[in-house]
Order: C-alpha cells, then sequence, then structure tokens
C-alpha cells in the first residue's frame, strides 16, 4: 500500500449516551475497500467524520492526505458520497436532479450535463433517466443515487449501504458496477454493509468494526484463494436416485473432502467442498457427467470470509462480529 | 438515443463511420467550488419558486397568483389612463397591504416548497456532502424566496410606474412613490420569506408547512385587525399602533407610515409616528434576524 486513501489515528466519537467510535486507526489504500460491522457498529458515524461533517471527539484523520478537522470543504469537493437512505425527489427526472447535484459540486453547467449524461449511461440508466425518479425501481433508484455521487468525477466515493433493498440480481449489478468504479473509472471507494460475505467478491480490503472498534483490516486476497468453497446441486438420475450421495461418494474416492450443506436452504441436496484452483472445477464437472447428473449450480459460497475470521480467531468478540455480518 | 449508447458499442470498421469505446471519462475541466454552488442553489431555488424547472403541475399556483398580483395594477393604470385621472386610484405603498392575501398565498405554498422537499425526501444530505456549508444553504434558500417574493410584490409596482408615466402623470411624484413601494416590498419579502421558511422548515409535511404559513399569516393579521379596531373605539389609538407591532402585514404598514410617506390601514388611518415607527423598523429587522438565525441552528441538527 503505497497512497494512503484515508488514515485514522485513535479516532473517537463519544455522544453523551454512546461511544460510536472507540479509538478506531485504520489505513486505507486505493482500491475498493469494504467496512463490514453489524448496525450501529459506527460505519455511518465514521463516513460523516471523514467527510468533515462532525467533529471528532478526540484522535485525528485524514483523506486523501487532507485533514478532516480543517479541510472539510477541499475534501467534500473531491469526494463522493451515497447515502444509505432514500435521498431523491419524486418529480424531478434523473437527468435533472443529477445535473443540479453536479452544479452543486461546482462543476459548470455545461460540463454538470455532459457528466451527467456520461455517468448516467455508466451506471446503466438509458431512456428512463428523463422520467421522474418517483416511477423508478429500487435499483434504478440506486444507480441514481450512485451516479450523483460520481458526478464530479471524484477521487473516493463513499458507498454507504447500496445493496440495500436489492433483489440478488440487483445486489450482484450493484457490486459490479462497484468494482468497475475502481477498475475503469479509476475511482477508490470505501463501501459499508453488515453483510460481511457480500464484499467478498467486491473488495481488495476489508475493515471490520464493531462497537466503533476496529477487529481487523486485511485484504481479501489474503484468504479468499486458499479457502473458496463451492455449493454443488445435482439432479437425481434413475441410475443414482440419491443424486447428491452418488456424487459426494465419487469426491471422495478422488480425495476431495466433502460437507453437506446442512444449515442452508436446500440442505441435504448441497453440497459444499473447498476448491483448491481451477482443477477443482473440472474434477467436480467430470465426475458429474461420468455419473450422468444434471449440475443444477456449482457456485462460489457466500459469507465465507465470515467462516475465515470464525476459524482463525480465538477472541469471541470477534466472533461476534462475524455472526453480525453472516 | 443512438449517439447516447455508441460509445459503449463495439467498434465497426465499416466505411468511414467508425464508433469507438471511449469508456470513462475523467474530467479535469475547472471546479467552481462554495459560491458557485451557492449561486447554482439560489437560481434553482428562485426558479423552483415560480415553478420553472419542475412539472407542469407546479408552475400554476406560482403563475397564477402572479398575475392575479398583476391585473389590478393593469386595471388601475387602464383606468387612469382612460380618465386622464390626476393620480392613480391607489398608493404604490398601499398596492402589497391591499393585496396581502395573495401574498400570504404565495409564500404558503412556496416556502413549504423550498425547504420542506428537501427535508422529507432527504436530499439535505447529498447538499451538506458537498462543498456547501450549512450557512451556504440557508443563505440560498433564504435569498430565493425573498427574491421571488420581491419579483411578485415589485412587478405590480412596475406595471403602475409605467402606467403613470404613459398617463403623463408627474414624473418625480411617480418616481418617489415608486422608489418608497420598492423599499417597502423589499422588507415585505424578507420578513414574509423569513417567516415562511423557518415555520415549513420545522416540517417535512408539505401540507403541514401550507397551513402553518397560512395560520400564521392570517391569524396574526386578523387578530391584531380586530384588537386595533377595539383600542380604537375605546379611544386608545396608541395601544392600538402599539399592537400593529404583532402581525407581520402590520409591521410593514407601520414602518412606511412612518418613513415612506405611506398612508398607514391601521383604523382612522393613524399609524405610529416617526418615534413609533422606530420600534416597528427594530422588531422588523428583528425578525429577519431571527428568522435567519433560526433557519441556520435548524439546519445545524440536520446534517446527514
Amino acid at each position: 500500500m503505497d497512497v494512503t486513501v484515508i488514515a485514522t489515528e485513535s479516532l473517537s466519537k463519544r455522544f453523551p449516551r454512546v461511544t460510536a467510535l472507540d479509538r478506531l486507526s485504520v489505513d486505507v489504500g486505493p482500491g475498493v475497500t469494504g467496512l463490514v460491522g453489524a448496525n450501529g457498529a459506527g460505519k455511518s458515524t465514521l463516513i460523516k467524520i471523514l467527510l468533515g461533517l462532525s467533529p471528532a471527539t478526540e484522535g485525528r484523520a485524514e483523506v486523501l492526505g487532507l485533514d478532516v478537522a480543517t479541510e472539510g470543504a477541499a475534501i467534500r469537493e473531491r469526494v463522493g458520497y451515497m447515502p444509505e437512505h432514500d435521498c431523491l425527489p419524486p418529480d424531478v427526472s434523473a437527468t435533472e436532479f443529477v445535473v443540479h447535484m453536479a452544479r452543486m459540486s461546482g462543476l459548470p453547467a455545461t460540463a454538470a450535463r455532459e457528466r451527467t449524461a456520461d455517468t448516467l449511461r455508466h451506471v446503466g440508466l438509458y431512456e428512463e433517466r428523463y422520467r421522474p425518479i418517483g416511477g423508478y425501481s429500487t435499483g434504478m433508484k440506486q444507480r441514481v443515487k450512485l451516479a450523483q455521487a460520481l458526478v464530479h468525477d471524484p477521487q473516493l466515493v463513499f458507498l454507504d449501504e447500496p445493496t440495500n433493498g436489492l433483489d440478488p440480481v440487483g445486489r450482484d449489478e450493484m457490486l459490479g458496477l462497484i468494482r468497475r468504479i475502481h477498475t475503469d473509472f479509476g475511482i477508490s471507494v470505501l463501501v459499508t454493509s453488515h453483510l460481511l460475505g457480500e464484499l467478498e467478491r467486491t473488495c481488495d480490503h476489508v475493515v471490520v468494526v464493531d462497537g466503533g472498534k476496529l477487529l481487523r483490516s486485511s485484504s481479501t486476497r489474503d484468504f479468499t484463494q486458499t479457502t473458496t468453497t463451492l455449493a454443488i446441486e445435482v439432479t437425481d438420475t434413475d441410475e443414482h436416485p440419491d443424486g447428491t450421495r452418488a456424487v459426494r461418494e465419487a469426491l471422495h474416492a478422488r480425495g476431495v473432502t466433502v460437507q453437506d450443506g446442512s444449515g442452508l436452504p436446500g440442505a441435504g441436496h448441497i453440497l459444499l467442498l473447498t476448491a483448491q484452483g481451477e482443477d477443482t472445477y473440472d474434477l467436480v464437472r467430470d465426475v458429474i457427467a461420468d455419473l450422468g447428473l444434471g449440475l443444477v449450480r456449482m457456485e462460489q459460497r457466500r459469507h465465507q470470509i465470515a467462516e475465515v475470521f470464525t476459524n482463525d480467531t480465538d477472541d469471541a468478540q470477534r466472533k461476534e462480529a462475524v455472526g453480525h455480518g453472516g | 438515443m443512438a449517439a447516447e449508447q455508441s460509445p459503449q458499442a463495439p467498434a465497426t470498421p465499416s466505411g468511414d463511420t467508425r464508433i469507438h469505446n471511449i469508456g470513462y471519462r475523467s474530467y479535469d475541466g475547472p471546479r467552481l467550488g462554495r459560491s458557485y454552488a451557492r449561486m447554482s442553489l439560489y437560481s434553482q431555488s428562485l426558479r423552483g419558486a415560480y415553478g420553472l424547472g419542475r412539472s407542469a403541475k407546479s408552475k400554476v399556483l406560482p403563475m397564477l397568483l402572479f398575475v392575479v398580483m398583476c391585473v389590478p395594477a393593469a386595471i388601475m393604470v387602464a383606468v387612469a389612463v382612460a380618465t386622464k385621472a390626476k393620480e392613480l386610484p391607489l398608493d404604490y405603498t398601499r398596492y402589497a397591504i391591499v393585496m396581502q392575501a395573495v401574498i400570504s398565498l404565495y409564500v404558503a405554498s412556496q416556502a413549504p416548497q423550498s425547504v420542506s422537499r428537501d427535508l422529507r425526501f432527504k436530499t439535505v444530505p447529498l447538499y451538506f456532502s458537498r462543498p456547501i456549508e450549512t450557512g451556504d444553504y440557508v443563505r440560498a434558500k433564504y435569498a430565493a424566496l425573498a427574491s421571488a417574493l420581491f419579483i411578485l410584490t415589485a412587478a405590480p409596482l412596475l406595471v403602475l410606474y409605467v402606467g403613470a408615466l404613459l398617463a403623463k402623470l408627474d414624473f418625480t411624484d411617480q418616481t418617489k412613490g415608486f422608489a418608497q413601494g420598492l423599499v417597502s416590498v423589499a422588507l415585505l419579502s424578507l420578513l414574509f420569506a423569513g417567516i415562511g421558511l423557518v415555520i415549513a422548515s420545522v416540517t417535512p409535511r408539505r401540507g403541514f408547512g401550507i397551513a402553518a404559513v397560512i395560520a400564521v399569516l392570517t391569524i396574526s393579521y386578523g387578530a391584531v385587525s380586530t384588537l386595533q379596531a377595539i383600542a380604537d373605539v375605546q379611544g386608545s389609538g396608541d395601544a392600538g399602533i402599539l399592537i400593529g407591532l404583532f402581525s407581520p402585514i402590520t409591521l410593514i404598514d407601520g414602518v412606511q407610515s412612518a418613513y415612506l410617506g405611506a398612508s398607514s390601514a391601521f383604523p382612522g388611518g393613524v399609524g405610529p409616528d416617526r418615534t413609533e415607527g422606530i420600534l416597528f423598523v427594530l422588531v422588523t429587522l428583528g425578525l429577519i434576524v431571527a428568522s435567519h438565525a433560526l433557519l441556520m441552528r435548524r439546519y445545524k441538527k440536520v446534517g446527514l
């Protein structure tokens, strides 16, 4: 991590009755960083402080090398913010709204219009952008919220729970979009979620907070590579009335440890196994093909960072946070 | 739409038409910062106060009220020109007092439109996550509504003035009266905008905001004019005059009868004299300053 995008040093925020942040020290580099914690873990408070809108009780923080306490306006010119809650007036079109927000970020009128057209296209809004926002689906509204955070081409965006309220497909699309914000647009991202597993494919780095304290800050690459868990579901045939068992035995014979997906929806029909790179995928494919079964699904399992945390922690508190995350 | 989507389409090497995928373009142009953002918010809010840049439905009421404000002035001018009158039927300073119901209706409809929407749809955090500060937001909104009110109240005066000049009325008299009228409606705009915004900013519900603004403006005026009438009947004229401090429109009436040569709408046509007038000016200015302070306090709390 050569450049630091966000740096906090014993950052604390105390309200009369509750401590929202407790001596949080964390460095965040460029790329996509997930900020994970249960509801009330201090994520939104941290974003407010980083935007220079709420003074920290003690400690200090820098965003893009600017001090949050004294250079808030300069920070807010260079970052974008997508709130967790609804924030769109229903009676204007996405275009009008985003143009206005671009001007509020200091873009001249012409540039604001051009950037709005570009940005709405990049987030996947086309003809509908001329219609009033009130008629949009949740997914489209999330895209407008994202567009207003990106329209002034910030160096960093804060996305607060961007997948909230989306269906699984919408969630995947949003996560893909978040990934592109960094890879294609070159903008660093700090994305919060209370779902730890959701961020595994999207983030380069995950920061876990609970009760305002830092639980863990680590690169996702460190642990996802070795422990990708696959979920497999197969059909039954006349030849193999219990296809699941047949596959389990066949895989076992090839030396692959398989677990039942107990506790998951469709338990009994789902097999979990640890993938050791590309070979495992081929092996599973061949085994199932040999048995003449149909492969209903084979997917990387979610919530798997959670398991990593559970496995390597001996700290009860840490486990608790992971429980929230799952 | 083709032009919009073309950058995503694959390059087609056929003929001269070649579409490139230009992908994401970063922005290197100027960022004009806080004062520009504040001006943008001001102009957007001012346009919004007349429904410009909003749906057709939201243009109806403000435009209608604007016409209603100007039509009597046009009629007076027509009458004055036709009858070759020596003076206009109504003083410049009296016009807004006579038309106060229209002005109140305008404030009641547009103040909530200006601030309650941002609160209700929680758009405020999007503003404050940008370079502008609380003070910029408050001042832009306040200035916008006050300007909108000034346009509403000064336009009929302009109609009267132009008409008076066409009717070849005395130029010096008319210009002086017009100037006094403008000062008066400027003060009225600031006062009404402040009161309207403070009330509207308390509730995210537009309907409540409209009702509350109308209630405050009409009830205060109703109570004050009733009490003034009673005081007048009982012969305690001084008390009656001071009661005028308790409603916005009688405040303006008091200020202009004391200093702007206006004939008062107070009972018996007796307004405050110059000494009492100081009180009216101080209360008016105090209310404007207090409105601003209350709005600042309100928006300090809203934040994100």
